[in-house]
């Protein structure tokens, strides 16, 4: 008795592992396989060995905070396209804050990077609950009028030239090991316990499951969907905080076109690109996958141009995948 | 096969999940006669046209479609075929004039110096004859939009005969139609008939089908009970076909209402629907609202729930306003203890990707929570009381809601109003779309609240369903409440004839 409910306590864990982590295999099998390419066509270990998988996960912090902040406008059934330039809008606040007061303005230096990356996303929130506008319209103008900004007030020049200490958030050691990760991990440990086991959380879900029933059940639907656009941006924010410190400058062009890497992200973990499902430890291996991809692919001198290539052809599988697997099922 | 068959079903079964919907169905349609089809709501008429008109596969069994195997699996190649379904909701575009509408998807071009043109001027002169053909006045060149119902219907007649249709199925055309226009309508039909052509009719008015139709199958509990010409049967002997039980069967025993008045409401107004709606609700009673589709009888619901604006009029619960000098929202209602079912159960009642316990404790989450977390425990335990109380067949809480039948979701969305304790539950057609069997143990549901106290207001359009449950009836015509009956001694001919004054 004892052994079958063990062997079906085993069964529902790999049921439950297959169907939310299916990432798990796709990581593995990716990382095999550059692996193997790498001893192919180089003649040497340069993916597996340990540097490289340390410069891998200091590499995937930026996109991985960005996605889990992604995450939350997803599961609540929409979208946010402005994340990176979000990113890039705090990164120069955090850069300005820094060279204008020293190291010692780094804790206001914080907080204002943080402010505006709320700012954005209370703006996205309010204008697709209050006023309907379609989230891929709204964020999609934003994504514009926030580079715009960025450009306009940093007269297209990155800010250089900081103090030392600047650049620990970003290329830091901890532990011996880099910095960023700690990052990740506050962020993700957040991402699931907010997603899991809050209310707030479990009201996104709904939100983006079946928005007419959670009004019906009481549920302030506008509230939780400005909510999730400010989590969106205020986690945007952090990610612009390491990008700076890797940079060691605010660079206007900071994050070009991450907010695609994070969408492969979130939608390649297991969240369901229509709302309602998914898991934030998913997204993290997503986003491990995403930074794999793009390591292996250099370390193999692949043109960044066939990278961009490849990047959109992952984009439409990934998001081609989550459309026929619930087609399918009808 | 017998040549004078336009169609013929043999054995025909369809399975739905949780729900047989054809079940060895079988019968024949003379070419050139008008073919009633008759059988109560989810008798599974509407899965019968869906598959004779493509939308949906077979499971098993043959169609033999003028002589030869029905070879169909899209909707586009039933109509290629010469099969044409006019439906309730009329599938036509407003915006479109009337002739462009009925050479909708196929237009007559020519040729021009810009390549291939569509012709209007030979589009509107083919249309406007085939409108005169059936001898109604309708402009061609008028938007589609601008027309009454039964005029719609007859341009989607129109269209059907230019593809070249040899059956025409048309579901239950004179439910919203007027006594005048049901005169059209037969006419039109009638006219078909003249022209050798087959027609399928849908209806819940027996009388039409004694005016109307040449022969007639009845359909119940997704089998297919008899077929004969009209003229064998009376009207009572349909019912009973139809029927095929003591109605009074399925029903438990009443309720009795207790002098406690728990909600009140006083001179309910909206602008374009509800105009002053009033009445009383009982503690232990259980309260029907009917009347035809389009009367205002989910808006009175929905108002009182705060889901839908209303202009003017009080919703008082407990001798209080849930608002005063404003109107409620859905979360003043349900704070006062009310909690909505609603009617389309998969658009607005579930969380279809959540689990049961996860849907089982939307509303009342906060008693879930332990120390500002989610608690694992609490939430079980809530979840199986509910699966346990209300009988919900289900492997465990974990399943997900959309892996259910339609009576287990229902009991599900109910089970989140219990949970929080609501005292006024408001039911919109809450069998709709359920199989006989649940539907008799949402009724013992239903009745077993009302017991413990609970006042349960109901919107239904199945007559039987009302009569069987309900201690008091209210009918709406056209916005108002136009009728009142005690629930025990009131005739389906009382309620349908307040139904339409």
């Amino acid at each position: 008795m004892e052994r079958i409910r063990q062997n079906k306590s085993i069964k529902s864990l790999i049921h439950s592992v297959t169907k939310n982590y299916a990432i798990i295999f796709v990581v593995i099998v990716t990382y095999i396989l550059f692996t193997i390419i790498c001893r192919l066509v180089l003649g040497n270990n340069a993916f597996n060995r340990p540097e490289n998988t340390f410069n891998m996960l200091r590499q995937m912090a930026i996109v991985s905070v960005l996605a889990a902040g992604e995450f939350f406008v997803i599961i609540s059934g929409m979208i946010d396209l402005s994340v990176a330039s979000t990113l890039a809008l705090s990164s120069i606040f955090y850069a300005m804050v820094v060279k204008a007061g020293g190291i010692t303005f780094l804790p206001l230096a914080i907080v204002v990077a943080l402010m505006a990356g709320l700012v954005v996303g209370l703006i996205n929130g309010v204008i697709i609950a209050k006023f309907y506008i379609p989230p891929f319209i709204t964020t999609l103008g934003m994504m514009l009028i926030v580079r715009g900004c960025v450009y306009l007030i940093t007269n297209s020049y990155p800010i250089t030239s900081l103090p030392q200490g600047f650049n620990y958030v970003g290329r830091g050691w901890l532990f011996g090991l880099p910095f960023p990760i700690f990052i990740v991990a506050a962020v993700y440990a957040f991402a699931i316990l907010f997603s899991e086991k809050k209310k707030a959380g479990r009201f996104m879900f709904a939100v983006g499951g079946n928005e007419d029933a959670a009004a019906l059940s009481g549920i302030n639907t506008k509230k939780y969907k400005i909510l999730a656009y400010v989590m969106c941006g205020v986690i945007a924010a952090i990610s612009g905080i390491i990008m700076a410190g890797r940079l060691d400058s605010g660079h206007p062009n900071a994050g070009l076109n991450y907010e695609f890497e994070a969408i492969i992200a979130v939608v390649i973990g297991g969240v369901s690109f229509s709302g309602g499902k998914g898991k934030a430890l998913g997204v993290l291996f997503g986003a491990f996958f995403m930074t794999m991809l793009l390591n292996g692919m250099t370390l193999i001198s692949i043109d960044s141009n066939v990278q961009n290539v490849i990047k959109g052809i992952v984009f439409i599988l990934a998001i081609g995948l989550d459309v026929f697997k619930n087609r399918s099922k009808k | 096969m017998n040549v004078d068959n336009m169609i013929e079903l043999r054995n025909v079964c369809k399975v739905f999940p949780g729900v047989k919907a054809l079940d060895n169905v079988s019968f024949d349609v003379e070419r050139g006669a008008i073919h009633a089809l008759l059988g109560e709501n989810g008798a599974g008429k509407s899965t019968l046209i869906k598959i004779i008109s493509g939308v949906y596969s077979i499971d098993s069994g043959d169609i033999l479609y003028d002589g030869k195997p029905l070879n169909s699996d899209s909707p586009s190649k039933s109509i290629e075929l010469g099969i044409s379904t006019v439906h309730q909701e009329l599938k036509m575009v407003d915006m479109l004039s009337v002739a462009e509408n009925i050479f909708m998807g196929h237009p007559i071009m020519k040729g021009s110096a810009l390549g291939k043109l569509i012709n209007k001027k030979e589009m509107c002169e083919q249309a406007q004859a085939l409108i005169d053909s059936m001898g109604v006045s309708i402009n061609v060149n008028d938007t589609l939009g601008d027309l009454s119902v039964a005029k719609k219907q007859i341009v989607e007649i129109c269209k059907a005969l230019n593809r070249n249709a040899k059956l025409i199925i048309m579901d239950e055309p004179s439910a919203t139609l007027t006594e005048t226009e049901i005169e059209i309508m037969f006419k039109v039909i009638r006219k078909l008939k003249e022209d050798k052509l087959t027609v399928i009719y849908i209806s819940h008015r027996l009388e039409e089908i004694f005016e109307l139709a040449d022969r007639l199958t009845v359909l119940r509990d997704g089998k297919s009970i008899i077929t004969d010409d009209v003229s064998k049967f009376d009207r009572d002997k349909l019912i009973s076909y139809m029927v095929g039980r003591e109605i009074t069967s399925i029903y438990p025993e009443k309720s009795v209402a207790k002098s406690e008045l728990l909600l009140q409401v006083k001179g309910l107004s909206t602008k374009d629907v509800l105009s002053d709606i009033n009445f009383s609700l009982y503690r232990g009673e259980i309260l029907g609202i009917t009347g035809l589709v389009g009367s205002g009888r989910s808006e009175v619901l929905r108002s009182v729930f705060g889901a839908d604006k209303f202009d003017n009029g009080e919703v008082i619960v407990n001798g209080e306003p849930i608002k005063k000098h404003s109107r409620h929202t859905i979360l003043d209602a349900i704070k006062c203890g009310i909690g909505l079912v609603p009617e389309e159960r998969k658009v607005e009642g579930i969380v279809p990707e959540f689990t049961i316990s996860q849907n089982v404790t939307l509303v009342g989450i906060n008693k879930i929570i332990k120390q500002t977390f989610l608690n694992n425990k609490l939430e079980a335990e809530a979840t199986d009381a509910h699966i346990k109380m209300l009988h919900i067949a289900t492997p465990d809480r974990h399943a997900l809601i959309k892996n259910l039948s339609g009576g287990n979701q229902q009991k599900v969305v109910l089970a989140k109003w219990l949970f929080v304790d609501s005292d006024i539950l408001v039911f919109d057609e809450p069998t709709r779309g359920i199989d006989v069997g649940a539907k008799q143990e949402i009724y013992k549901i239903l009745v077993d609240l009302a017991h413990q106290g609970k006042a349960i207001l109901i919107v239904s359009s199945e007559m039987p369903e009302i009569m069987g449950i309900c201690n008091r009836i209210l009918v709406m015509h056209d916005g108002r409440i136009t009728g009142e009956f005690s629930g025990d001694d009131v005739t389906q001919e009382e309620i349908m004839y307040a139904s339409t004054l």
